[in-house]
């Protein structure tokens, strides 16, 4: 079978941090595939090496069976990205924007003005196309880049963070959107996030991220399942662990600032064994295992959502372009 | 064809941006303005150079520093464009680096003509005496000024990493450049220790060029500034080159 994208070995260091550690993935075509992972985990940098916008250190990669040291062009003539930070032109209107996009990518002159209009309709655009972007929403000139990202047919399309520093509204909508183009463009789609109920409900698979290393890889129904049981959340200050370990129906352990995160299997009938192992609790939550349980099981510690991350570029461009 | 039309789309894409952003353009025209009518005219109450009122005699030295700013800012302008604009988009599309540069290039250097040519209409009523020939060849001398000084900023937009350096190239190269050019004054009779800056500072063969075009008032022949000038852009648009390939 042929794989979107094979990584052998693929390895980036940055003086002396190992930004991505000798990764190996195979993504297959037309899944969407999440690189989960806290900010600074290698998202990005995987990204951008896939991409061929970064070289990497040791190791290569496939990407629709080119590759990316030798065959940048290649690469690129098959892909599109959506940047985490804006990317469109916004002196420009959407459709020149669309316009520029398709002659640097080489679409035939014939099929310009048609595949402009297509691509806009995908992502509801063709109303506001003559418009300039300066006069967007935020949720607009994501979906422009979206548009565009499509509009040279590219085989993978790369989403870094799609819906960093969007509203929850607007954060469905994208979401909409982008399950839509999977259904009528066939496209493989490779995103980052840090958002696990993005991840969630996006992605067919997924391979959680963290020190540039692979943690686990697989559907999020079946990372969640492997948990082991459902999810007991104890507040507590000064919880007494060392029995709670040795107990052989709790799979995992993991303390927070706030207290203990537990995976017990059937964990409703050992709850009354535990509380009475563990102290003075201030509340006790039972739940199915989330991503974010998951996540904190492998890494050991819990995601965060950075509000506002990503956003301090895009509030310098406006300043600069006075308003 | 995909790369003349990538060409294209880059040129294409400062034009529009050149179009839409009117009030920058004139804005770019006020120093200049400033400087010949506050400066020159003051000045030039007291003091002629050889027969020429100083305000006109300054006028190549201004319009070399039009084109000196403008094109050394927009080539700058890539340290923010490609974090945070479409400089980014630009850099996967699956050009060439060459011609990438080139696109920056000439786009920039057409922006720093039009400039250029607004102020050459203002010397109309200072009394410059324009006739086909000295307007073609000042046009010539403003183009691979601009080529040169577009791709100096490029060099430097994509070395460096963030805008703090900025106050400093604007300290260190761009102003030194317009005062050791003889923009404002004569290079005849420079004491030596001007005199060497000045002849390494290429805007005085452009200044120079324009004084003898414009004005019929030049230390070195035209073609010997033109040469010097072109000398300069040549090394600039190839080491631009390089240094777009080397570009993340």
């Amino acid at each position: 079978m042929d794989f979107a994208v094979e990584t052998e070995n693929l390895t980036k260091k940055y003086n002396d941090l190992l930004a991505v550690d000798q990764l190996n993935l195979r993504i297959k075509e037309g899944e969407i595939f999440g690189l989960l992972g806290p900010n600074g985990a290698g998202k990005t940098t995987t990204l951008s090496m896939l991409a061929t916008l970064l070289k990497p250190t040791t190791g290569t990669a496939r990407v629709n069976n080119y590759d990316i040291i030798s065959q940048s062009s290649e690469v690129r003539q098959s892909i599109g990205i959506v940047f985490q930070d804006p990317s469109s032109d916004d002196v420009l209107t959407g459709w020149e924007n669309l316009y520029l996009h398709s002659l640097m990518f080489g679409v035939s002159k014939e099929e310009r003005k048609r595949r402009i209009d297509y691509v806009l309709g995908l992502v509801d655009l063709k109303d506001r196309a003559g418009d300039i972007v300066k006069k967007y929403s935020g949720g607009m000139r994501r979906r422009l880049e979206l548009a565009r990202g499509l509009l040279h047919k590219p085989r993978i399309l790369f989403l870094d963070e799609p819906t960093l520093g969007l509203d929850p509204q607007t954060r469905e909508h994208i979401w909409e959107y982008i399950e839509n183009l999977v259904k009528t463009e066939r496209v493989t789609i490779i995103i980052t996030t840090h958002y696990m109920e993005e991840a969630d409900r996006l992605c067919n698979r997924i391979a959680i991220i963290d020190h540039g290393r692979v943690v686990a890889l697989d559907s999020p129904s079946n990372l969640k399942m492997k948990m082991g049981g459902e999810v007991i959340k104890l507040q507590t200050r000064s919880p007494a662990l060392d029995k709670i370990k040795g107990l052989d129906y709790v799979t995992s352990v993991n303390t927070t600032d706030k207290g203990v995160v537990l995976t017990v299997k059937n964990a409703s009938a050992h709850l009354q064994e535990i509380l009475g192992e563990i102290g003075q609790v201030e509340s006790v939550e039972i739940r199915t295992p989330t991503l974010n349980d998951v996540f904190l099981h492998y890494t050991g510690r819990e995601i965060r959502e950075e509000a506002g991350e990503g956003g301090v570029m895009e509030r310098i461009a406006h300043m600069r372009r006075g308003n | 064809m995909g790369e003349l039309e990538g060409f294209y789309a880059l040129w294409y894409r400062e034009i529009k941006v050149f179009t839409r952003e009117k009030s920058r353009v004139v804005s770019s025209l006020v120093t200049p303005l400033l400087w010949i009518i506050v400066f020159g005219g003051g000045l030039g109450s007291a003091v002629s150079l050889g027969g020429i009122n100083y305000q006109v005699f300054i006028f190549p030295g201004i319009l070399a520093m039009t084109i000196l700013f403008s094109s050394v800012f927009f080539g700058l302008y890539i340290v923010w464009d490609r974090k945070i604009d479409f400089f980014k988009e630009v850099l996967v599309a699956p050009l060439s680096r060459t011609t990438i540069f080139a696109g920056k290039m000439v786009g920039g250097s057409i922006d720093a003509l039009i400039q250029g040519i607004a102020m050459l209409l203002f010397g109309v009523i200072l009394g410059v005496k324009y006739s086909f020939l000295n307007t073609v060849l000042a046009f010539a001398f403003m183009f691979v000024l601009a080529a040169g000084l577009v791709s100096l900023g490029l060099i430097i937009g994509s070395n460096m990493e963030s805008i703090e350096g900025f106050q400093l190239i604007i300290s260190f190269l761009v102003f030194p450049m317009f005062f050791f050019s003889g923009a404002l004054f004569p290079i005849g009779n420079l004491p030596k220790y001007l005199l060497a800056f000045t002849i390494l500072d290429p805007v005085t063969y452009a200044v120079d060029g324009l004084r003898g075009l414009l004005l019929g008032t030049a230390q070195l022949p035209v073609i010997v500034d033109f040469l010097a000038l072109s000398a300069f852009t040549v090394i600039m648009i190839i080491a631009g080159t390089l240094s777009f390939k080397r570009l993340k």
